[in-house]
């Protein structure tokens, strides 16, 4: 109701300068003694009363709104205008919002946790570690060192996440697991919606009894219906008997884990040693503590820690290996290496916007031009400058933020596309959706876009030289030289935006196909099934079993029809479940602590004909010694070549695995590099062992409990298959469940996800920067045609070959693409270096990209201008000079 | 702008300061004012309505005048425009200052 007041006091204003106005020229004709009509009039009337208007209302808004009005019809007149204005700002603000959601639900959102803010990620790194990883989890020891002696933690927790087997329920059944101590929960701070956390009782050997576990809401609904008499019923968790005490709250994740159950894992003190770095730490750090103080306080702890307990089996290893801590914000833990991709995403994703508003400044600098009269006529009814760029500004945001209303909705359809897309190990996926801020951001990059699209035509409008216009000078000659000038500058910021984002994804194809050509160690990936079983201690103890079972079960896979190799190992390629130990080499005398580190794979024979990994020299590991328990090993070759020079010299020599009084292990065979941690990732150096062996870590027989078992068949990834492997595995041990059943293709699949993710993106991207760029260039192009047609008529009437015009605007038009590549070129050599973490095998300055891409640019420029050339050269000149 | 006849704009602020004086003797209307300026200037200063009538406004705005409807002397209803106490310690200020600024110019102009 305020402005109806504002608009009936606005009336009255009006009446009472009118009567003002005609008194004072009544007086000025009574005093003259002539007739009121001889009195000239005011000086620009309309101009006081605009003055007037605006000094007496709340001036930006009333005026703001009557431009928004104005504005409004002005683009209901306009529909073709409109429409193609507003639905480019909608794929520019709509893909912005929708990447932008992304970023903000990964790297700036804080993790689901209350203070997430004060949760540290809890690791070591070991520089004196020869070969060995970057970082280092917790070992169980540090679990009572750190917690005793911190004094910047407030909780602590060590926890490692997995599978575990639950029998008594009905079918044996596999699920996600998450094997904590007292600590990490308390640390995340998320409250158990029924019953309670673990207490430190918990995590003491003996100390409740049954052993204590916590379901997640999903497993609570699923197999209790949500009822409340679930909490104190037993479950056997891999055949230990548990009592349920309490659910976590829907949606609970630990880290990337949404794990179905808690359990305890309890150490004993007198057992744990200094290694075994299995475990994820988690630190709440005390209030006001800083990510220094607490490393600085980890390092004094460390040196405590080193001290308290005995060394591994065999030795003190870690002795040199200068164990330094290396706390970070868990974010970082959840988050990985997926920010750098991300942020090159959201750069490339800006400069489409850019594009984007480049098309929608050339489109409302043409409207300004064709609106010469109009503007003309508003100034010279008394509209200032400053009025008439305010309309036009308006006008702009007002369209801006239309596209960015659509650009919502398209984000919002976006988002759902990415999330089915987006690869699996994109941390947070589910995470994602349209929230406040996000709206904020497409509110915030439609009103920017607004401005920065607005600003060229708005100078150029408010700039008209009244009596030019009006007699409508801007229709019957050439264009003008300022808004040639104006157009061409954004035609050739385009250009070079669209280069540097075709030159990008350019660059991840080159990578993708790099990283496709990489020979991984194994062959024909998609015709190897993989699945895992787990042999717990409390359902086999006996480790001659363990054997016994597990070579069964192989040969049971082996008789199924279609199977032409099967093999058992502790991991596989790819699968990330790494194991390294330092390995001891029989004529290579190391320093205490500088044995370099190994990835130790334990194997049966057949392992690489399953894989398909080639053998280089000796042979593999026969039935024979296997069963026999022989002491042999296989190698990778780079592990030959860097210690032998070569392959073959390795037959014969012998390594062992870290332990007290090892066994000399005879290298029997070389195999080729295995790109074990990804294909990205140097080909990892690599120890074999066969599965089961004596005198391993000190056990009489060592053998592996979790194993994978690799089968190579044309049927990989049938349900058939599936089925048939089950009942082999059944017919052995009818308790054992089939997990984490995958083919060997989907593994390397994953460890290409990120890249061929950042590569659709940023193809997305580039695609659409190209067609807007086109599309730039052919509306000047066309335009120049169009307001030159006059010009073109008389040129062809003195003679001008048809030729020779086109000619005259294809130049035009390479001209500019010409400029833009320059320059685009100069950005993307500056620009790609910060990609340079996401590319493989090719530098940031391939040369075949920095062709390539310019070439296609400049001929999707040469189309684009040749269409309204061709236009141009068919005018006929006794039309075209008719036309005025 | 109150002008000079033949031309040149007066010092800026001039007219809301002279304005200011001659509501200083009472009510008047905006035509009133007008001719009582450019009498008592003896026609040196002319005031454009296109000046006046705005400044009139900005100045009751600003709260240094009021403004009432009444009938005027020719028995037609007009707009009477009338100091307030802030508009006449306005006045009094430009005065000072005003009177310095000429004595200021004249020693300067002297020598």
């Amino acid at each position: 109701m305020h402005w109806l007041l504002k608009i009936r006091k606005r009336r009255a204003l009006d009446r009472d300068l009118s009567e003002e106005i005609a008194f004072h020229r009544a007086m000025r004709a009574r005093d003259a003694k002539c007739s009121v009509t001889d009195i000239p009039p005011f000086g620009n009337e309309t101009q006081i009363r605009e003055e007037m208007h605006d000094m007496w209302s709340f001036v930006s808004v009333e005026t703001a709104w009557r431009d928004a009005c104005y504005g409004l019809r002005g683009l209901w007149r306009n529909p073709g205008f409109t429409i193609v204005a507003v639905l480019t700002l909608a794929i520019g603000i709509g893909a912005t919002t929708a990447v932008f959601s992304v970023v903000d639900g990964i790297l700036i959102k804080p993790l689901p946790y209350p203070g997430a803010d004060r949760l540290v990620g809890v690791s070591q790194t070991a520089p004196g570690f020869i070969n060995g990883p970057k970082a280092f989890n917790c070992s169980p020891s540090m679990y009572f060192t750190y917690r005793e002696e911190s004094q910047t933690f407030e909780y602590f927790g060590l926890a490692a996440t997995g599978g575990a087997s639950v029998t008594g329920l009905g079918e044996p059944e596999q699920v996600r697991n998450m094997n904590t101590t007292y600590g990490t929960l308390q640390a995340l701070g998320v409250q158990p919606v029924v019953g309670r956390w673990f207490t430190e009782a918990d995590d003491t050997p003996g100390g409740t009894n049954p052993d204590p576990v916590i379901i997640s809401y999903g497993y609570w609904q699923s197999h209790f219906g949500g009822d409340k008499s679930a909490l104190g019923r037993g479950m056997t968790v891999d055949s230990v008997p548990r009592q349920i005490v309490g659910v976590m709250p829907a949606g609970f994740r630990y880290l990337n884990v949404e794990p179905e159950l808690i359990t305890t894992a309890r150490f004993d003190r007198n057992r744990v040693f200094l290694g075994n770095f299995y475990l994820q730490g988690v630190a709440r750090l005390k209030p006001g503590v800083t990510l220094q103080q607490a490393n600085a306080d980890l390092g004094r702890v460390l040196e405590i820690w080193k001290n308290a307990w005995p060394g591994p089996p065999g030795g003190r290893q870690t002795d040199n290996w200068q164990i330094r801590p290396a706390l970070r914000p868990l974010k970082q833990d959840v988050v990985g290496d997926t920010g750098n991709a991300l942020w090159v995403l959201m750069g490339a994703i800006s400069m489409v916007l850019l594009i984007a508003c480049a098309n929608v400044a050339n489109l409302l600098l043409v409207r300004t031009q064709s609106r010469q009269q109009e503007l003309a006529v508003r100034a010279a009814l008394g509209g200032s400058r400053g009025r008439i760029a305010a309309a036009l500004f308006v006008e702009s945001i007002l369209l801006s933020l239309i596209g960015g209303a659509f650009g919502i909705g398209l984000a919002y359809v976006g988002l759902r596309l990415l999330v089915r897309i987006g690869p699996a190990n994109l941390p947070r996926l589910n995470e994602l959706g349209i929230d406040l801020l996000t709206l904020g951001f497409a509110f915030c990059a439609s009103l920017f876009s607004g401005v920065l699209f607005s600003l060229m035509p708005m100078l150029k409008g408010a700039g008209t030289r009244m009596a030019g216009a009006l007699r409508g000078v801007g229709r019957t000659s050439s264009q003008s030289k300022e808004r040639h000038r104006a157009s061409n500058v954004l035609v050739v910021a385009q250009v070079a935006l669209a280069l540097i984002l075709l030159i990008s994804s350019g660059l991840m194809i080159r990578t993708f196909q790099a990283l496709r050509n990489v020979d991984p160690g194994f062959t024909r990936p998609e015709s190897i099934q993989i699945f895992r079983i787990w042999l717990p201690f409390s359902q086999v103890q006996r480790t001659e079993e363990v054997a016994r079972i597990e070579v069964a079960i192989r040969d049971k896979l082996a008789g199924i029809p279609g199977v032409t190799a099967v093999a058992f190992s502790n991991t596989v390629p790819l699968d990330g479940r790494r194991v390294w130990d330092p390995v001891s080499v029989e004529d290579k005398i190391y320093a205490p602590g500088q044995t370099p580190a190994r990835t130790l794979r334990f194997v049966s024979p057949g392992f690489f004909e399953a894989t398909g990994t080639r053998l280089i020299a000796g042979r593999d590991i026969t039935w024979p010694e296997f069963h026999n328990h022989r002491p042999v090993a296989l190698v990778s070759e780079n592990m030959a070549r860097e210690l032998w020079g070569a392959a073959a010299s390795a037959v014969g020599k012998r390594i062992h695995e870290p332990g007290p009084k090892p066994t000399w292990r005879e290298i029997v065979g070389v195999t080729e590099d295995v790109r074990d941690e990804g294909v990205q990732f140097n080909a990892a150096s690599i120890a074999y062992f066969p599965a089961v062996i004596e005198n391993g870590y000190g056990n009489p027989l060592y053998v592996q409990r979790p194993v994978a078992y690799t089968i190579r068949t044309e049927r990989a990834g049938t349900q058939s298959l599936l089925t048939e492997a089950r009942a082999a595995v059944w017919s052995v041990n009818s308790n054992l469940p089939v997990f984490l059943v995958s083919t060997m293709k989907d593994l390397y699949d994953q460890s290409l996800a990120a890249t061929s993710f950042t590569l659709v993106m940023l193809a997305i991207a580039g695609t659409m920067a190209l067609l807007l760029g086109i599309v730039g260039i052919y509306g000047v192009m066309s335009y120049a045609v169009s307001q030159r047609t006059r010009e073109m008529g008389i040129r062809l009437a003195l003679g001008a070959e048809a030729g020779q015009l086109k000619r005259m605007f294809v130049g035009n038009g390479l001209l500019l693409a010409g400029a833009g590549v320059v320059i685009g070129l100069a950005a993307a050599a500056g620009l790609a270096r910060l990609m340079k973490s996401l590319l493989f095998g090719i530098s940031p300055l391939d040369p075949v990209i920095y062709v390539a891409m310019p070439v296609v640019l400049v001929a999707a420029a040469l189309l684009a201008s040749y269409l309204p050339a061709r236009r141009a050269s068919r005018i006929d000149p006794s039309e075209a000079l008719r036309l005025e | 702008m109150p002008k000079q006849r033949g031309g040149g704009e007066l010092v800026q602020g001039t007219l809301e300061m002279l304005i200011l004086r001659t509501l200083a003797r009472g009510a008047m209307h905006g035509y009133a004012i007008a001719v009582a300026i450019e009498s008592r200037s003896e026609d040196v200063l002319r005031v454009e309505e296109g000046s006046l009538y705005p400044a009139l406004h900005r100045m009751e705005l600003a709260g240094m005048l009021i403004s009432e409807w009444r009938t005027s002397e020719t028995n037609r209803r007009a707009k009477y425009y009338k100091l307030t106490a802030a508009g006449r310690k306005n006045l009094a200020a430009q005065s000072t200052n005003w009177n310095r600024l000429v004595l200021a110019i004249a020693r300067v102009m002297e020598t």
